[in-house]
């Protein structure tokens, strides 16, 4: 093991930071775009996700992912529950503390889960989402950070198989992260069924300022996610940040292209929507492109995550926020991209298909981005219907029309008219206690004397 | 006594306003509106699909009124919100039972 590097260690937390913040970004991203009756519940999936993937990532996650290999499959967290033998300065993980490796490693757990729940808007019950969250981060998310992100030698003596027998390029989690969480979004929405009225009644962003807000946080947090792979603060660092720059104005570009050809106006929430499909697209790719390459990258990515949304509506798939559009298909393109656009130029050293490096780099990309797809995809069905005929996944259709933001939380966003203000539910239990129950009487009888001064409605 | 109900874009709200201030017209009640009528509305696309949206802004101006200052009154709201494109709106008249003022108990004419 390598001597801790003080300005790889401060890059890393940082960059661990800027990921964290990525998490309540996609909750704004989220929640702008669903009706104004479920935005809470929107965001707090994501925000549930932070407290119980955090936890399990502390108490059993990282030895899953990141202990000893057990045939390349998943890590042994023997020796790893709870993190306290991490806590020698001998631990070291590469020039890192091994709790920067974990800090750094947690916050991809964590969004990799929030990312599913864009699939399953406005009809989730809350409670069963927690359970999943717990489940499928253990089943799911962190045998497959096993497979892509265990290095042999790094962590463990010997990592996961995608990383180290495939040798498939995935510098910061296309396959592990949006591969994986658009598989599982696509079998979450399949296990629940769509929305009441969908593909019938108009289901608008409602807050479409939201929705840039929070692509722009998740444009900042993942300069931390694909820079901050690097692991050091270095060239392979910077190249990363600059592809990672280059993807993603090329994706916005090419999604507001097609929007103004096909639909005669480019839309803002096309440019957050392209924003979001290029950084999924470069990174698997950010350590293997050249600057054009990243370019070109991106701009594949927009386009076909541009078309790619409206096939829900053709296949009836109430994928509500598009996870698939964007995540799975973003992630495929980036993914298997990399066979195609790989330069030994860039520090991951290895040339695609068309820098005359052959097949072989293509096959391993698409079959490392297939097997990810396919275990998350059945995995997901199985963990979601168990959920469904046990707990309960989805709310009833009552709750469903009044919004699960009521329903499910008791809250509602937006207090925008003083005839929604109510009154305190105490100050009515004192009063039934002290006063008899006078007779039914229409709401805008006198307030006779001794009765509560309430807040009547406000007059014109 | 008359119920004047006017429908009109809410971009005129302020001249119709001015013009029955001119006019003499002490009070009214606004309320925002949706709605539509030959207009009919316009459509949004979000991520490429298409949303036809019927209902669009529109503000509801109702003026309590003598019978027979009712026409006049008409008259200007009309001079005021009419733009001459398609959907500037409709006026309605009612007749009213009573009118009363809540803090005086004032009924009848003496209460608008």
């Amino acid at each position: 093991m390598d001597k801790i590097n003080t300005g790889d260690t401060a890059w890393v937390l940082a960059s661990a930071a800027l990921v964290l913040l990525m998490t309540p970004g996609l909750a704004l991203f989220y929640g702008g775009m669903v009706r104004v009756k479920s935005v809470l519940n929107m965001m707090m999936m994501s925000f549930a996700a932070l407290g119980t993937v955090g936890l399990a990532w502390v108490l059993w996650g990282y030895g899953l992912a990141f202990g000893p290999s057990l045939g390349g499959l998943v890590g042994d967290p023997r020796g790893l529950l709870g993190l306290s033998a991490l806590m020698s300065p001998d631990a070291v993980v590469g020039t890192l503390p091994a709790m920067a490796f974990v800090a750094f490693q947690a916050v991809f757990a964590i969004i990799a889960v929030a990312l599913i729940s864009g699939a399953i808007a406005d009809r989730a019950r809350f409670s069963t989402w927690v359970v999943f969250t717990v489940v499928w981060a253990t089943l799911v998310y962190f045998p497959v950070a096993h497979w892509v992100f265990a290095f042999d030698g790094a962590t463990a003596e010997h990592g996961g198989w995608i990383a180290n027998s495939l040798k498939a390029i995935d510098f910061a989690g296309g396959t592990a992260v949006h591969i994986n969480a658009g598989a599982a979004g696509l079998a979450l929405a399949l296990v629940l069924g769509p929305r009441l009225g969908f593909r019938k009644e108009p289901m608008r962003p409602h807050n479409l300022p939201l929705v840039m807000l929070g692509a722009g946080l998740l444009w900042f947090g993942w300069f931390g996610f694909n820079a901050g792979s690097a692991l050091t603060a270095g060239s392979t660092a910077a190249i990363a940040w600059v592809n990672t720059l280059a993807a993603t104005c090329s994706a916005m570009a090419g999604w507001l292209v097609v929007e103004k050809l096909r639909d005669g106006h480019a839309t803002s929430l096309g440019a957050a929507s392209g924003v979001v499909a290029g950084l999924v697209a470069i990174t698997p790719a950010c350590s293997a492109l050249d600057p054009v390459g990243s370019v070109m990258l991106g701009m594949v990515a927009g386009i076909a995550c541009a078309y790619a949304v409206g096939l829900k509506f053709r296949l009836g798939i109430d994928d509500s926020l598009d996870v698939v559009g964007v995540h799975l298909v973003g992630g495929l393109v980036g993914t298997i991209g990399v066979g195609f656009l790989a330069t030994s130029a860039a520090p991951a050293k290895v040339d695609g298909l068309l820098h005359g490096g052959g097949l072989a780099p293509v096959w391993a990309q698409i079959i490392g981005a297939v097997t990810v797809l396919a275990y998350s995809f059945v995995m997901t069905c199985a963990i979601g219907w168990v959920l469904h005929k046990t707990l309960g996944f989805r709310v009833d259709p009552d709750t469903e029309a009044r919004g699960v933001d009521l329903g499910q939380h008791a809250e509602t966003a937006y207090e925008l008219t003083m005839t929604r203000a109510g009154r305190m539910a105490s100050y009515l239990a004192a009063a039934a206690v002290t006063q008899p129950l006078p007779a039914p009487t229409p709401r805008n009888t006198a307030v006779t004397e001794g009765a509560a001064p309430g807040n009547e409605t406000t007059p014109q | 006594m008359k119920l004047i109900t006017a429908i009109i874009k809410p971009h005129q709200l302020e001249t119709v306003k001015e013009a029955l201030e001119a006019f003499g017209v002490h009070g009214m009640t606004v309320s925002e509106a949706s709605g539509y009528g030959r207009q009919r509305g316009h459509s949004e696309v979000y991520r490429g699909a298409e949303y036809q949206i019927d209902f669009v802004p529109k503000v509801r101006m109702e003026i309590l009124a003598e019978d027979e200052d009712a026409g006049r009154i008409t008259d200007v709201i009309l001079g005021a919100a009419r733009t001459g494109r398609i959907g500037d709106g409709k006026i309605w008249i009612v007749p009213v039972d009573a009118v009363v003022r809540v803090r005086t108990g004032e009924q009848g004419p003496g209460a608008l």
